[in-house]
């Protein structure tokens, strides 16, 4: 027993935290690396997750093809996707005000879940998990289903890759650099608009890899990634816009706070993070990892 | 050695911010291995002239061309790749990048630029502090990476926005010292300077400008005959 909470209810709504924060943390970090270098505030980012969970399923149900081939190739499609969206419009979008990147998104992540609930409405699918990963192990306080297990640990590997190759490699050293000031690295003869084409690719790859990790513990639904969103959005708020570690740490901590808070007033559960967001704006407008706080 | 006609030559050059013309018809030629100054007070265009060189000015008409390479029509990033290595007012150093990825950062444009051992020799301050942030150097520091990151890519042509603006005096001669030196190896320089007394020891020409427009030109010998006219248009 903890605070007279019996350890299995603890312990599991602490896993259902730490699973809801992996997915928060591989979306805010996409929405994070997006915002910093093109500022643009990627309202496609739940459609683009709802797109790799989709991908993932329409390509077992038509071709047969499995999760772990999936675990690649949907991320890259959503990825291409990503890189023809930013090409075709977005990249047209950037000499006027940002607000028209962020209506361009919105509308685009509308036209994407529209088109997806007319052909395949709005009842979820279910999305197998993979043979290798059934069943669960019982730890002893609690019973652990390893396919759980394997998002937490996957996330984290997800972004724990991101971070190394933004501050580790050449590649990162353009993208925090142009971040910064992208006129003067394009001065030094680097090609800045491919460099914006492949981060907006990247961001969007990374949200559809969350949806494809995603498919076998939540229902695979045109609405999945708009539900996720607004919730995401908070997370890179408290976090700091464009911070990428803060990113992570937040979309962490604020899974857990939300499990949390189902164990002990499961009612505050859904607003929680939105509470926490209105206290850290009021505190550090800037959010907890932003800078200019 | 000017018979190949000028290395970076530039004709009828306007530029504009937004709606506001900011240079009007400027004309210059710089040879190979030559260092020319552009002379002028504060606000007449000199940063404008550099920057719509380098094409980080957008919106300009006119002719830029360099090594007979027309570079008004193309993209930014072309501008360095044809071998003009640009250093800002403000040095540009970015904060998020350790000094060791500022000096890697731009990209090697030709064979023959300096290794990171001869940079780290010649800015033995830069090897000491190669992993803290960019920003955490010195204001001279600052300069110095500036210009050792262009020297790293083998650009043939380097343009310096004041490089000794905000320096203490012994930095200054510091960069006097390193500009003398990067002549003698044969780089061509396009300074713009408020120091004209820094200028003289190392420029071989002077552009004077006014209004967005080149006043006139004259080598370096001139420079006592001028001093009238140089009082008159910059006020020293």
């Amino acid at each position: 027993m903890i605070f007279g909470i019996p350890i299995q209810a603890f312990a599991g709504q602490l896993l259902v935290g730490l699973i809801n924060g992996s997915f928060y943390a591989m979306l805010s970090l996409g929405l994070a690396i997006i915002f910093g270098l093109l500022r643009v505030i990627n309202f496609a980012h739940g459609a683009q997750y709802m797109l790799g969970a989709f991908i993932g399923y329409l390509i077992l149900a038509k071709l047969g093809i499995g999760y772990w081939p999936a675990l690649i190739l949907a991320p890259l499609a959503v990825a291409l996707f990503g890189v023809v969206v930013e090409r075709l419009a977005l990249s047209r979008l950037y000499d006027v005000d940002p607000l028209y990147g962020l209506l361009f998104t919105f509308g685009l992540a509308l036209v994407i879940e529209g088109v997806f609930r007319y052909v395949y409405g709005v009842s979820g699918n279910p999305y197998p998990v993979p043979p290798a990963l059934a069943g669960g192990v019982n730890l002893g306080f609690m019973f652990l289903p390893i396919y759980r297990g394997w998002v937490v640990v996957a996330s984290l590997v997800v972004c724990l890759g991101t971070w190394l190759l933004v501050e580790k490699t050449k590649f990162g050293s353009y993208l925090r650099a142009a971040t910064e000031n992208p006129k003067l690295v394009q001065a030094f003869g680097v090609n800045v608009p491919v460099l914006l084409t492949l981060t907006y690719g990247l961001g969007a790859g990374l949200a559809g890899l969350a949806g494809i990790l995603a498919a076998p513990v939540y229902q695979v639904s045109p609405l999945m990634g708009s539900n996720l969103i607004i919730i995401v959005f908070a997370v890179v708020v408290v976090g700091g816009m464009g911070s990428i570690l803060g990113a992570i740490v937040t979309g962490y901590m604020l899974g857990l706070a939300e499990g949390l808070t189902k164990v002990f007033y499961p009612e505050a559960s859904s607003i929680v993070i939105f509470v926490i967001m209105a206290i850290v704006l009021l505190i550090r407008p800037a959010g907890l990892f932003g800078k200019d706080a | 050695m000017n018979s190949a006609g000028p290395l970076l030559s530039v004709r009828g050059l306007n530029a504009w911010y937004g709606e506001s013309h900011a240079l009007h018809g400027v004309d210059l030629d710089i040879h190979q291995g030559e260092t020319v100054t552009l002379l002028g007070r504060n606000g007449v265009g000199k940063t404008t002239t550099l920057r719509a060189i380098m094409g980080l000015i957008r919106k300009r008409t006119g002719q830029v061309s360099f090594a007979g390479k027309d570079l008004i029509r193309l993209p930014l990033h072309h501008t360095a790749r044809a071998g003009i290595g640009y250093v800002p007012e403000e040095r540009g150093i970015f904060s998020t990048l350790t000094v060791d990825e500022n000096l890697m950062l731009p990209p090697v444009v030709a064979k023959d630029g300096m290794g990171v051992d001869e940079i780290f020799e010649l800015f033995p301050n830069l090897k000491e502090r190669r992993n803290s942030p960019g920003t955490k150097l010195s204001g001279g520091e600052q300069q110095m990476l500036a210009i050792a990151r262009i020297l790293r890519t083998g650009a043939s042509t380097i343009l310096l926005d004041e490089p000794t603006e905000g320096l203490a005096p012994v930095i200054v001669q510091r960069i006097g010292e390193l500009l003398a030196e990067l002549k003698r190896r044969g780089m061509t320089i396009l300074l713009v300077e408020q120091n004209f007394r820094f200028a003289s020891r190392i420029a071989d020409r002077f552009y004077l400008m006014e209004h967005g427009k080149v006043l006139s030109e004259f080598p370096v010998g001139d420079l006592d005959n001028r001093m009238g006219e140089l009082h008159d248009v910059l006020g020293v």
